[in-house]
């Protein structure tokens, strides 16, 4: 991709205020900086690639045509995720009312999550299988979550949000994010010790 | 410690959300009770699993799709 060392250079707010003032050159830039985050993202949040697709697309396009009313009261990064989010959720309601699979509320806030398996785990499973069977084990496994708190995982672990940020794109609260976190790392832990496990 | 306020804990062990006196005692902990240090140790590898950015790669073509489409809207909008 041909772009000029200058725009690479810049920083997002920097990039932000060029694209917003008409240069396309700066807005893809910032695509080129997290469309393999969002891609990422979309495959966990809905666990499968043409929806992945979807989000990704979805996304730019509406921050695209949304970033003339982009605030800056947050990061750019932020404000792309929140609309990330928001496609992914929109697609697994969709999916939902289509298929009428109960996807919400397969565990809730309360009650205490304990580990079962203690068995250790084969070192560097990564290694141990082709890349798109680990791909497919760790969006099956994502899957194996209530999405309230599959997005708390994949905002916090993986896309490195703060906890504040990740409360205000959800709108939970910043104990309610920690809560959930800590769920979702145990759960998700569970589900893939279940795989790579020493045999 | 008890093998219960430990994995209460770890979750904000790993994300160093713990004041000094509960570390050294999780750390104690887990220096001698095997199952909770494989809880840790799994529990970190998932997120290291999650976060690795060898995988999830772009598809090319979803790339270039991706970029045609912002171009197009890109052009519709000057018009
Ligand atoms: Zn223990």
């Amino acid at each position: 991709m041909a772009e000029s060392p200058q725009v690479a250079l810049k920083d997002d707010s920097a990039l932000v205020t060029e694209a917003k003032a008409g240069s396309y050159a700066a807005f893809e830039e910032l695509v080129n900086r997290y469309e393999k985050k969002i891609y990422r993202l979309g495959m966990n949040l809905t666990g499968n690639p043409e929806d992945a697709e979807d989000v990704l697309q979805e996304a730019f396009l509406k921050a695209f045509v949304h970033l003339p009313d982009f605030r800056e009261d947050s990061r750019f990064y932020t404000w792309l995720v929140r609309i990330a989010v928001n496609e992914g959720l929109m697609k697994l309601r969709k999916r939902r009312s289509d298929k009428s699979v109960a996807i919400e509320d397969k565990v809730d806030d309360e009650g205490d999550v304990m580990p079962r398996d203690f068995a250790d785990w084969k070192p560097n499973p990564e290694q141990q299988y082709a890349q798109a069977e680990i791909e497919a084990i760790l969006r099956n496994s994502a899957q194996s979550l209530s999405p309230g708190f599959r997005t708390v995982f994949l905002l916090r672990d993986v896309d490195g949000l703060s906890t504040q940020e990740t409360a205000e794109i959800l709108g939970i609260s910043e104990g309610a994010v920690k809560a959930r976190l800590f769920r979702a790392r145990l759960q998700l832990r569970e589900e893939l010790s279940k795989i790579f496990k020493r045999g | 410690m008890k093998c219960n306020d430990c994995f209460q804990q770890i979750s904000n062990y790993l994300e160093g959300e713990i004041d000094a006196a509960l570390r050294r005692e999780l750390e104690e902990h887990l220096g001698k009770c095997h199952r909770c240090q494989v809880v840790y140790d799994s529990t970190r590898k998932t997120i290291e699993l999650y976060c690795d950015g060898k995988l999830f790669e772009l598809p090319v073509g979803v790339r270039a799709r991706l970029h045609a489409a912002l171009r197009r809207h890109w052009e519709g909008q000057i018009r």
